[in-house]
């Protein structure tokens, strides 16, 4: 080691791609799919096929940013399905029964959502709850409060303003609103995590929580954040899920929670914490939905999907593995000093 | 290690403390860790903190850092009185902490660990990484360290944790600086280092923009002269309570082991002559690609021989690939005459070796698992009859080691992890005993354990020998080295760069070899 001076970084290899951009992976694999899919039928890339897509895509890359920033500080939020659920009816009824302005009404369905993020947040770090216990809880609770507030009854899209509606089937330029904003929230959350030193710190909770404590890392006000963004986001996916399909009632985003920590997973954020990326998780989402969408047209048993979907998160894992153990080899050997 | 021996110039203490620690007393349920301990830091001294483990070192210096609250008694700063509530508020007030064990950020960079939360902004309030690592670059080159400022923490050695840590908390230009036991995994070049810096910082001519007068460093170590070599004035610490504070000059290393311990310790190294039988572990060529090359050795029954280098000279890789945890590209071990296959462990232990690891914590323990399953890991075997554990031999067997061994624990079933250093130290060698080993091989077997029970083993290694147990043994203190070693072996960059018998060894010849200035020499 003595002989060494300090080096500077060396060059990217094969490997550091992998490591660093984990998304190209799940790029070929997207791109790879959507080649076999489109030989098998042209359609499948045409403009209607793809609007589908983005359509379908949308509220879970939305749902897979919050996600991640909570699986980021080894959390998990189980309870989005369910805040969607109740954005989506809060913001449809005052909509369609108060009469209440298109705009505060999506402000409303946020907070709504905001503020169950929060609840998880106080249960987890000052209720010393594990996450996955805290947000399975919330996850029952909530929905019971739809159904409480829902009864059996549903709002219809002929209840909601025309404008609200536009906005959740418009598009510009050939592409939703609904996804455009979808990206707009992955842009900045993805800047928030990799520029920004409270980004950072999610990081640093989720890698090593008694090294953060040492550091002084004001743990339980990033922990608040993490579950506030992912309620927001999910408060914002119910606004946008009432918007797209005008009829709300008790079961909205019921079982989204489990396709959006398959993205998380298949999109590489390490579920223990430290690792991974909003654009992984993106990527993860859409692969996932391009799959839904790619099996009708290959004729293959819509049965099969779950278990597609199945594979892939074990493939993700044993990736990762891989990877890992690659890393340490080559770790091994790029600091090594023996000729 | 010259620099080391050097007697440290007497900085004249000044009317008011940095730090004034006043009768803090703190309990862990029925466990009273501290009782009206106390300690006064000034501005330019470096002040060394001793005592066996379980004194209270940690805590007091945990409570120093914001991590713990006192139940009584209080901390004043330049006079004043202070109440930190977390570790923040300490470091906001100009403390910095090395803490004995590691603890890294694995998923951030070498850089982002040391600037975590307080990294360099740029535009927007982006983080700037290029100024962040450049930064970080400018500490290594200070500490002397190569380093890759942007290579991920996961992976480092111990000893390249322990230099991160050390770079953060100098980073932080701190009016305090405390290290608990900074130097447990470094080498003698890298202690020079690290207490250069040290006394620059001291002594207010670090050439940032610390204080002029100076920081006060606490150094917590079970090295004397690494204790000798930094600080002006000792505190001993015994049950939680303060004992003395001396001038250093004013007191030997004896008078200080005498007040730790609150009595006589026979010899340090109590080495027992023993006339060496047959060669038990023969090991030839051994590679390991990028590790080690062509190391070949033998240690013959009732030998004690010590594999003495640099940390990263490959010392704890060559006893890993000989005990078969990690494979080894060529080469062959032979235990009494026998090959070994290559990474297998299982083979290893059934021929009769066993490796107490490095780290205990992470290697060496199963820190959730009872201190009874603990011991008996490896028994499991003997100790059951159709698959199934049979619990009373197990409970007798584990007993008999802690009884053997002196270990101190509550029930056998607490565990592992609720034990001090040195009993988690014991309870790993417990159960490698208990497997009756013809080769012991011992991987730093007193890093960060307190001087009796530092003694208690050596005492265990030498006896064990005596008995016509082969022992090798890696460590990097050299005290440890020269009393213990009927052999000396010095490893440099993966090779063994020498071979020093028990007449030959000495500080020097051993760090010549260890360095490669032989031909300067």
């Amino acid at each position: 080691m003595s002989a060494v001076g300090v080096k500077a970084r060396t060059g990217s290899t094969a490997l550091d791609l992998v490591l660093r951009f984990r998304a190209l992976g799940l790029l070929v694999a997207l791109t790879a799919l959507v080649a076999v899919t489109t030989a098998v039928n042209p359609r499948f890339l045409g403009g209607q096929s793809v609007r589908d897509v983005l359509f379908a895509a949308a509220i879970t890359v939305l749902l897979a940013c919050g996600m991640t920033v909570v699986v980021l500080t080894r959390g998990i939020d189980l309870s989005v399905g369910s805040v969607l659920g109740l954005s989506a009816y809060v913001t449809a009824s005052v909509l369609a029964e108060s009469g209440m302005p298109t705009g505060p009404a999506m402000v409303l369905g946020l907070a709504v959502g905001a503020a169950c993020g929060a609840l998880n947040g106080v249960i987890v770090h000052f209720g010393k709850v594990p996450p996955l216990v805290a947000t399975l809880g919330t996850l029952y609770v909530l929905r019971g409060v739809v159904y409480f507030l829902a009864g059996g009854s549903r709002i219809n899209a002929s209840d909601l303003p025309r404008a609200f509606l536009d906005f959740g089937n418009g598009r510009l330029l050939g592409v939703p609103y609904l996804f455009a904003v979808a990206v707009l929230v992955l842009v900045l959350v993805g800047v928030y995590l990799g520029r920004y030193r409270s980004g950072r710190d999610l990081y640093a909770l989720g890698s090593n929580p008694e090294a953060a404590r040492l550091a002084g890392l004001p743990a339980g006000r990033r922990l608040m954040t993490a579950y506030v963004l992912s309620g927001s986001l999910a408060g914002l996916g119910g606004v946008l899920y009432a918007a797209r399909f005008g009829t709300v009632d008790a079961s909205a985003g019921f079982g989204m929670e489990l396709n959006v920590v398959a993205a998380v997973v298949v999109g590489g954020v390490a579920i223990f914490g430290g690792s991974g990326t909003v654009l992984g998780a993106a990527l993860g989402a859409l692969l996932l939905t391009v799959i839904n969408n790619a099996l009708p047209v290959l004729r293959i048993d819509q049965f099969w999907q779950q278990a597609i979907i199945g594979a892939l998160i074990l493939a993700a894992i044993a990736l990762d593995r891989l990877v890992s153990i690659r890393a340490a080899r080559a770790l091994r050997q790029k600091g090594s000093h023996v000729d | 290690m010259s620099a080391l021996a050097r007697h440290p110039d007497s900085v004249p203490p000044q009317p008011v403390p940095v730090v004034s620690l006043r009768a803090l007393s703190k309990s862990f349920g029925a466990v009273q860790a501290l009782s009206g301990a106390r300690l006064d830091l000034y501005a330019g001294e470096a002040h060394a903190l001793v005592g066996e483990n379980g004194a209270g070192k940690s805590t007091l210096i945990k409570i120093l850092a914001g991590l713990y609250r006192p139940d009584a008694g209080s901390i004043e700063l330049d006079g004043e009185p202070v109440r930190f509530s977390d570790t923040a508020a300490a470091m906001a007030a100009g403390i910095a902490v090395i803490y004995q064990e590691p603890a890294l950020f694995g998923d951030l960079t070498v850089a982002e660990n040391l600037f975590i939360g307080r990294q360099p902004k740029g535009r927007f309030g982006f983080i700037d990484r290029a100024a962040m690592n450049r930064r970080a670059a400018a500490l290594f080159a200070r500490l002397g360290v190569p380093m890759d400022p942007d290579r991920p923490a996961k992976g480092l050695s111990i000893a390249d944790q322990q230099l991160v840590e050390i770079a953060k908390a100098i980073s932080l230009d701190a009016r305090v600086l405390v290290m608990d036991e900074p130097t447990a995994a470094l080498s003698g070049v890298e202690v020079e280092r690290l207490f250069g810096v040290v006394r620059a910082l001291r002594d207010g001519d670090s050439g940032s923009d610390a204080d002029a007068g100076g920081a006060a460093v606490l150094f917590i170590s079970h090295r004397f002269n690494e204790v000798e070599a930094l600080c002006q004035r000792v505190t001993v610490m015994r049950d939680g309570a303060h004992v003395s504070t001396d001038l250093l000059a004013d007191v030997g290393v004896e008078e200080l082991v005498r007040r730790m311990v609150g009595r006589d310790l026979g010899a340090m190294f109590p080495k027992q002559e023993v006339e060496p039988g047959e060669v038990v572990l023969d090991v030839e060529g051994l590679t390991r690609t990028g590790v080690c090359r062509d190391v070949g050795f033998q240690v013959r029954a009732g030998e004690i021989v010590a594999l003495a280098g640099l940390v990263g000279a490959g010392r704890s890789e060559v006893v890993q690939a000989v005990f078969g945890v990690e494979d080894r590209d060529a080469g062959t071990v032979r235990v009494g005459g026998r090959e070994l296959p290559s990474g297998d462990p299982r083979a290893a232990i059934r021929a009769g070796v066993a490796l107490v690891p490095e780290d205990r914590r992470q290697q060496g323990l199963l820190l959730d698992l009872s201190v009874l399953r603990n011991a008996t890991l490896p028994g499991r075997g003997r100790l059951s009859r159709f698959g199934f554990l049979i619990g009373g031999a197990e409970r007798r067997e584990a007993a008999e080691w802690g009884a053997r061994l002196n270990a101190k624990y509550g029930r056998l079933t607490d565990a592992a992890g609720t034990l001090s250093g040195g009993n988690q130290q014991k309870i790993v060698l417990a159960k490698w005993l208990a497997t009756n080993p013809k080769v012991l091989i011992v991987d730093e077997p007193t890093r960060g354990i307190d001087v009796g029970t530092k003694a208690e083993v050596h005492r265990l290694l030498s006896a064990l020998a005596a008995d016509g147990v082969a022992v090798l043994m890696v460590s990097s203190e050299l005290l440890e080295v020269l009393g213990m070693a009927d052999r000396v072996l010095v490893m440099r960059e993966g090779r063994i760069a020498g071979e020093l018998s028990r007449a030959e060894a000495t500080e020097e010849s051993v760090m010549r070899l260890a360095t490669g200035q032989e031909a300067a020499a």
